[in-house]
């Protein structure tokens, strides 16, 4: 029960000035960068919303976001059902789970460059473990650097390495929280595991799956290292996603017009489809 | 062991091969990386981990990125509390827009906030300092600390605080003393996510930082790409950060199947 | 209707139990009748609902044998033993409305929509649920959540054993009441046998006709309510039922009679055998009186508790219950108390030790 306090706002105080002073000011220069123009030397002209006319109808803009919505894609169709197929797998109770759940974390603990170098290593076409593997013992074509649907292969494959195990973590918590009595009670009525699956696990598992899915939406929307490291955003600008644009824009070429309003469409288009996300998941929570 | 348990197996064993794999190029010398391809190391040398322990550019790499990732832990957790106890226990206007604003900083893509906090942060003198990366760092853990926390708070009845008043606690004793211990399992999983988003993160970090407090992965990206293919000291410095994250999920291996649901499951 | 027999179970949590304590449940040999209501009352703690999930076959015992109605069961799964199992939560699957819920077990059998509509409304009407199955089984109050839990497992026409663990655990009390007499009701109707497993001494005494006390995994009495209250074959029977429970003396024996301390207290009839152990004294506080004479002792306490008055009293540095009608006397006041002989036993080492008659 929440009593009404207007003086909570100093608790909150801190928070509001750490946040606002790396939100706040950052996000005004970015708007005034985006409907400014400069040559330089701090002197700006109004533009309006001609960066945002001139990146929504960019083609470059429209390839990186279509990249990205299909890495993303990709991202979730592999690791929610891989994630929760992994979870149901692991025993409820025992000496191993700590074991398991440790080694599961492991990669996600591991500097997001250090991934992307581990993978870079990992898959050089004749020095490498796997690119060795490849390329001399089942003799297939590989080489991430000339072919892109080789270098797309490989960063969706990086990222399931990298990140399946958040929702493993997630839904695993979220099944062992489920009584013994519920498991019980469906050996008597006679249900399938199906069953079982469907009307008893995922059903509690709602609220884990709906942070694991928008954290694995939110995250791989904006990914930005590993890829970067591992491919460069190549071979040419095959898995250049949102964010190595980005940045390419602004901290490469330093056109600090068109980066601004990237941003904040960027940012837009994230907010949207994860409030989407949230809404269509929690739906029910509603009634 | 059932036979379906043979899953949790092959993944892990997938999980693990790029790391072996980074692991034992560690103990190759660079002529034997680049001669061919060799599954164990044939010259097993200590070479790439003495270049690294010996060499201030490489070493404080590793002391920088310790420095300010604590530096951002400890000011996230530390203002997060006082926040997340607001937010569980009282209403006040604008606390729902307040809290969803938090967390959708959390939403934003680095890389949009790349240049305006290189600008920021040069403005305000702080540049290339461990608190610039620390603060930086809060804009994306403070709303998760925030959110952790105030879910295991909410597991802690009212008539905790109401006891400590009747007998006479002043508010921060209360909160110090009686509150803080008790929600200590949430205020490690907070420490614990803080710890791993700054630890792992590149693109700010590096953008903050130039030279004084440039992180271990600055100095790694830095070494791939200008002073050739040093694979061996590369894999070595790889290694060495795998350890912090290692010893970190070993202190909380028994709370990371309850914490990972944030007390909210 | 079938007749339940257990015939020397005993069930352990070790891979090589090698004592008696190694083991959760003790020996069991016990029949339970057809369709009678039958109520486990044991104490709540360890060793929970081991023999409930032996029962119903979610627990294979480590020795000995389940019989239904002569045929070994002991190996059967639980979706082919024709039982049914109330837990102590409200089980349900929360995203089908409360017609599937019913439906379900009847549905995975494989029958036909046409019967398992006959049977969902017949057991829906029994419930008083036949308004809310359209609804979705999650946004309902525990109590009903509980009763589509035992509608579930009544909806098969050929369950034989209900069981139920501790069902009203999480009942709000005003509707416990309610519930219980809708289970009463449900017995007369389905007449299955009906296992009631429960901590609570009022629901055991008030819904069965034959009740199992069990402590410790070990069975302690069988017999009717009344039979317990009166004739407790256990100091731990005499102490959980009745309120307060019986009262526990040490005495010595000494030529055939009683003493405790210095008083000799007469007992119901002849002590059987020559006791070696610990012994003491059961006599319910509703026969111990105030009298003229009889045992010495302090009043401690008075208590009002509606119908009668207990008065707690102290003698010889022990504390035991009387009770009487009205106002009762005053704390501190010496008091003399009798025993009635009739209801006064001999226990040693926790079991009875005497037989009723002259002695």
């Amino acid at each position: 029960m929440k009593t009404d306090n207007q003086k909570a706002w100093f608790f909150v105080l801190p928070v509001l000035l750490l946040v606002a002073f790396n939100a706040l000011i950052p996000m005004m220069t970015v708007v005034n960068y985006s409907v400014q123009e400069t040559f330089g030397d701090n002197v700006f002209f109004w533009q309006g919303l001609d960066w945002f006319q001139q990146i929504l109808r960019s083609d470059r803009f429209h390839a990186a976001l279509g990249r990205q919505f299909m890495f993303t894609f990709l991202i979730l169709i592999i690791e929610v059902p891989l994630g929760i197929a992994i979870a149901l797998s692991m025993p409820r109770k025992g000496f191993w789970v700590p074991v398991c759940l440790v080694l599961m974390a492991l990669p996600m603990l591991i500097p997001w460059n250090v991934v992307g170098a581990m993978w870079n290593i990992f898959t050089l076409p004749d020095i490498g473990l796997l690119g060795y593997f490849l390329n001399h013992v089942l003799g297939i074509n590989y080489d991430m650097t000339q072919d892109p649907f080789a270098a797309w292969v490989t960063i969706v494959t990086m990222d399931v390495w990298h990140w399946t195990s958040l929702v493993v973590l997630l839904s695993y918590a979220g099944l062992v929280s489920i009584p013994d009595a519920y498991y019980q009670a469906a050996k008597i009525d006679g249900a399938s595991n199906w069953s079982v699956f469907r009307f008893i696990q995922l059903p509690k598992m709602k609220t884990v799956l709906t942070i694991a899915i928008l954290l694995r939406f939110m995250d791989s929307f904006n990914i930005y290292t590993e890829p970067f490291v591992l491919t460069g955003g190549g071979p040419g600008n095959s898995t250049t996603l949102l964010s190595i644009d980005l940045v390419k824009i602004a901290l490469g070429q330093f056109d600090l017009g068109p980066a601004a309003a990237m941003s904040l469409i960027y940012f837009a288009i994230t907010l949207l489809v994860s409030w989407l996300f949230y809404t269509l998941m929690t739906k029910d929570d509603l009634n | 062991m059932q036979k379906r348990s043979i899953v949790p197996i092959v993944y892990i064993l997938f999980l693990m091969l790029p790391i072996y794999w980074l692991v034992a190029m560690s103990f190759k010398t660079t002529n034997e990386i680049l001669a061919g391809f060799s599954l164990f190391p044939q010259t097993f040398t200590l070479d790439n981990y003495v270049a690294i322990f010996t060499d201030p550019t490489w070493y404080w790499g590793y002391i920088n990125s310790i420095l300010y990732v604590t530096l951002n832990t400890a000011i996230s957790v530390a203002v997060a509390l006082p926040a997340a106890y607001a937010f569980s226990r009282y209403r006040f206007l604008g606390d729902k827009q307040l809290f969803f604003w938090l967390l959708t900083n959390r939403m934003a893509p680095a890389a949009v906030f790349a240049l305006p906090f290189f600008q920021l942060y040069s403005a305000s003198g702080l540049f290339d300092t461990h608190i610039a990366v620390a603060l930086a760092h809060c804009l994306f853990n403070i709303p998760l600390a925030v959110w952790i926390l105030e879910g295991f708070m909410g597991g802690v009845p009212k008539e905790l605080d109401e006891t400590a008043y009747v007998d006479g606690y002043s508010f921060p004793r209360f909160f110090a003393t009686i509150f803080i211990p008790s929600i200590k399992a949430g205020v490690g999983v907070a420490a614990f996510f803080c710890f791993m988003f700054s630890w792992v993160e590149l693109l700010l970090a590096k953008t903050l930082t130039a030279v004084e407090a440039k992180p271990i992965a600055a100095t790694m990206t830095r070494t791939a790409s200008s002073a050739g293919y040093e694979l061996g000291l590369l894999a070595a410095a790889g290694t060495l950060t795998i350890i912090p994250g290692a010893i970190v999920i070993y202190f909380v291996r028994n709370y990371i199947a309850k914490g990972f649901a944030m007390g909210r499951v | 209707m079938d007749k339940i027999t257990l015939s020397k179970l005993r069930r352990s949590y070790y891979p090589n139990p090698k004592q008696p304590s190694d083991y959760a449940l003790k020996e069991i040999d016990l029949d339970w009748t057809d369709g009678g209501a039958n109520a486990l009352l044991r104490p709540s703690g360890c060793g929970k609902s081991t023999l409930l999930n032996i029962i119903s076959g979610l627990l294979v015992p480590s020795e000995g044998q389940i019989l239904f109605d002569g045929q070994d069961v002991t190996e059967l799964a639980p979706d082919k033993r024709n039982i049914a199992q109330v837990f102590q939560f409200p089980v349900i699957y929360d995203t089908m409305t409360v017609y599937d819920n019913l439906a379900f077990p009847l549905r995975n059998r494989g029958r036909d929509e046409a019967t398992v509509h006959t049977r969902v409304m017949a057991i829906a009407e029994m419930l008083e649920v036949t308004d809310l199955l359209d609804q979705k089984a999650a946004g309902l109050s525990p109590d009903n959540k509980q009763k589509i839990s035992m509608g579930r497992g009544l909806v098969r026409e050929d369950v034989n054993v209900v069981m139920f663990d501790e069902p009203l655990t999480v009942i709000d009390p005003h509707l416990k009441w309610k519930l219980r007499s809708k289970l009463k009701e449900l017995h007369q109707r389905v007449k299955a046998t009906m296992i009631y497993v429960t901590h609570d001494q009022t629901e055991a005494l008030t819904f069965a006709d034959q009740v199992v006390v069990m402590q410790l995994g070990e069975v302690v009495q069988i017999g009717t309510p009344v039979e317990l209250f009166e004739r407790p074959a256990h100091t731990f029977v005499g102490h959980f039922i009745g309120s307060p429970g019986m009262n526990v003396l040490p005495c010595t024996l000494s030529g055939g009679s009683a003493y405790f301390g210095e008083h000799r207290i007469q007992l119901e009839g002849p002590v059987k055998g020559t006791p070696e152990g610990r012994t003491e004294i059961g006599i319910r506080p509703e026969f111990v009186s105030l009298a003229e004479s009889g045992l010495p002792a302090v009043v401690a306490k008075v208590s009002d508790v509606g119908r009668h008055t207990v008065v707690e009293c102290q003698a010889d540095g022990h504390r035991f219950n009387a009770i009487t009608e009205g106002a009762g006397p005053e704390k501190g006041a010496a008091v003399f108390l009798d025993f009635k002989r009739s209801q006064t036993r001999l226990y040693v080492d926790g079991w009875i030790a005497t037989e009723a008659g002259e002695g």
